[in-house]
């Protein structure tokens, strides 16, 4: 079950130094050094700016720190490895960052993934740039796991190059199982049902993923987004419809029991 | 740097604005150094409202070029959950508390102010008054004679600090700080977001659930100046400042415009610390200035 044993973070924004970047196909990972903070659970995520120049993009955006869940937080080192896809003025202007460059961060944050209950196997399913909470908790898993990752075309999957063992599907056929990633987890489940099943990505991928378990009764955990202002809490914009009512997705999520929500939008 | 705010004694000028910032929320994600660490001189909590109210439906956010547009409704638990659940937390802050309410009818304020009149716990209450009157529809906040008649019922109410929070959105807002003023309000805050609206990027229809929303961030720190400054001129009361504060500096300006106390509210989305930052630079700029009267 999904707790609240969350790892806190200091309190405030900090600096952290960008230490490396690697472009990966459609994708950049940016990798940050952070001497001061915890690590991460896996599921957790990170508001983000650079240090400067935040503003004065396409219409003179950005403003606000934006959300982006932990890729991978290594125990060798103190880096932080962040998956970005440049889709606007945020992802823009952070993508262009280079090695010694700077990012205000804050974090970790938010609650995040459980581990399998009744030992069931881990299911993991990825969608786009959604992969990446999912590596690391391929990383922190003791077992093996299934991991079955969709993307738009090929350039998108390079990205499954994160997670070790993947099965691909991508819309346009050109790598893979032509089609959607849930058809791959339909396969999966009438195989096997006995799984956990750790999911993120666009909510028409995680609303199919809802449903196929609620279906099959097998538990899932979905890790949501939604556009945040604080990440903290404080500003009541990232709520999600539950069956209980709103809930902000910063503070009680990103990751929530796919059984709480009647539907994701 | 300590301020006298209506006989409360708070470390500093710089305190948050209602609704930017949720110290309940901000213990669960970071825990103990929030406390250790508090950024701000005194704690004013996010709307209560009678009932309790779910929110405006998503999309609740747009941002905006130096700033942030909002359409959030005022969620929470309502005064008893209010009451049994957040009031204990918030009074264990290290700072004096200060709780905003909103009332639909006088009625309404008349009950929330006299449910803490009683609770030694807060320190001062702030009146949203940035909502239509039931009857006829208008923005109390947006009339002098509305809010005067608001306040003749509720002045009475309590001994404690009465702050009038004002609405932006009014046509001569120094006015209606004056009505406040001379029906016995202890203070005036400005100000709240100005109304604004956003749409969809394809469909061209609003964006915001809640069709329109409100404009805060640096965009509105010059509105926010002059607005201080003319409500500053009109009323002999202390007025609590904010809009756009993001350095000491901004705060500096509005402390020479007439505030007294000085608000921060979305730079906190951006660092949650930032009171702490803005009340260290405020702090500095000041003893600067104080070592060039000297010299």
């Amino acid at each position: 079950m999904i707790g609240d044993g969350r790892v806190q973070a200091p309190f405030g924004a900090r600096r952290a130094r960008v230490s490396a970047r690697e472009r990966l196909g459609a994708y950049v990972v940016l990798r940050c050094s952070d001497p001061v903070g915890p690590r991460p659970q896996a599921g957790q995520f990170y508001m983000l700016m650079a240090a400067t120049r935040w503003g004065g993009g396409e219409a003179e955006r950005p403003f606000l720190p934006r959300a982006f869940s932990v890729l991978r937080a290594p125990p060798t080192n103190r880096d932080l490895h962040f998956l970005l896809e440049d889709v606007g003025p945020g992802t823009n202007r952070l993508c262009e960052l280079e090695a010694g460059a700077e990012v205000s961060l804050v974090g970790p944050l938010g609650i995040g993934f459980a581990t399998p209950r009744e030992r069931r196997r881990a299911l993991l399913v990825g969608g786009g740039v959604g992969i990446a909470p999912l590596a690391i908790w391929q990383d922190r898993l003791v077992e093996s796991v299934t991991v079955l990752l969709g993307f738009r075309d090929a350039e998108h999957a390079a990205g499954a190059g994160l997670l070790t063992g993947a099965q691909v599907a991508t819309d346009d056929g050109s790598i893979g199982h032509p089609g959607l990633v849930t058809e791959l987890l339909g396969n999966e489940l009438d195989a096997d049902a006995h799984a956990e099943v750790y999911a993120c990505g666009p909510p028409a991928m995680l609303e199919a993923v809802r449903s196929l378990c609620a279906a099959r009764e097998v538990p899932a955990q979905l890790a949501l987004e939604s556009g945040m202002a604080c990440g903290f809490g404080a500003c009541f914009g990232c709520v999600v419809a539950t069956r209980s009512g709103y809930v902000r997705l910063c503070v009680d999520g990103p990751v929530l029991e796919a059984s709480r929500l009647e539907v994701v939008l | 740097m300590s301020v006298d705010f209506c006989g409360v004694e708070l470390a500093h000028p710089i305190i948050n604005a209602s609704g930017t910032f949720d110290a309940i929320a901000a213990q669960r994600a970071f825990g103990d150094d929030l406390l250790e660490h508090f950024p701000f001189a005194a704690f004013v909590s996010k709307t209560v409202t009678l009932r309790p109210r779910q929110g405006n439906s998503p999309p609740r956010l747009w941002e905006l070029p130096a700033g942030l547009m909002n359409s959030i409704g005022l969620p929470n638990k309502g005064l008893d959950g209010y009451l049994a659940h957040d009031l204990p937390e918030l009074a264990a802050l290290p700072v004096p508390l200060i709780v905003n309410v909103m009332g639909f009818s006088r009625d309404e304020v008349a009950d929330l102010v006299g449910a803490f009149a009683a609770r030694d716990e807060v320190a001062a209450l702030e009146l949203n008054v940035s909502c239509p009157n039931v009857e006829t529809g208008l923005v109390i906040g947006a009339d002098p004679r509305e809010v005067a008649r608001l306040l003749r019922a509720i002045r009475p109410l309590t001994d404690k600090p009465l702050i009038v929070k004002l609405t932006p959105n009014a046509g001569d807002v120094a006015a209606v700080a004056l009505a406040a003023e001379q029906e016995g309000a202890s203070a005036v805050s400005l100000i709240n977001t100005i109304r604004g609206m956003a749409l969809a990027p394809r469909s061209l229809q609003p964006w915001l659930g809640g069709v329109t929303g409100g404009v805060s961030g640096p965009s509105v720190r010059a509105i926010a100046l002059a607005q201080v400054h003319a409500v500053g001129a009109a009323v002999r009361i202390p007025v609590i400042a904010m809009g756009g504060v993001q350095h000491g500096r901004d705060a500096l300006e509005l402390l020479s415009a007439g505030a007294t106390l000085v608000a921060v509210g979305t730079e906190s989305f951006r660092d949650p610390s930032a009171g702490a930052r803005v009340a260290a630079e405020l702090a500095k700029l000041t003893a600067n200035s104080d070592n060039s009267v000297r010299g």
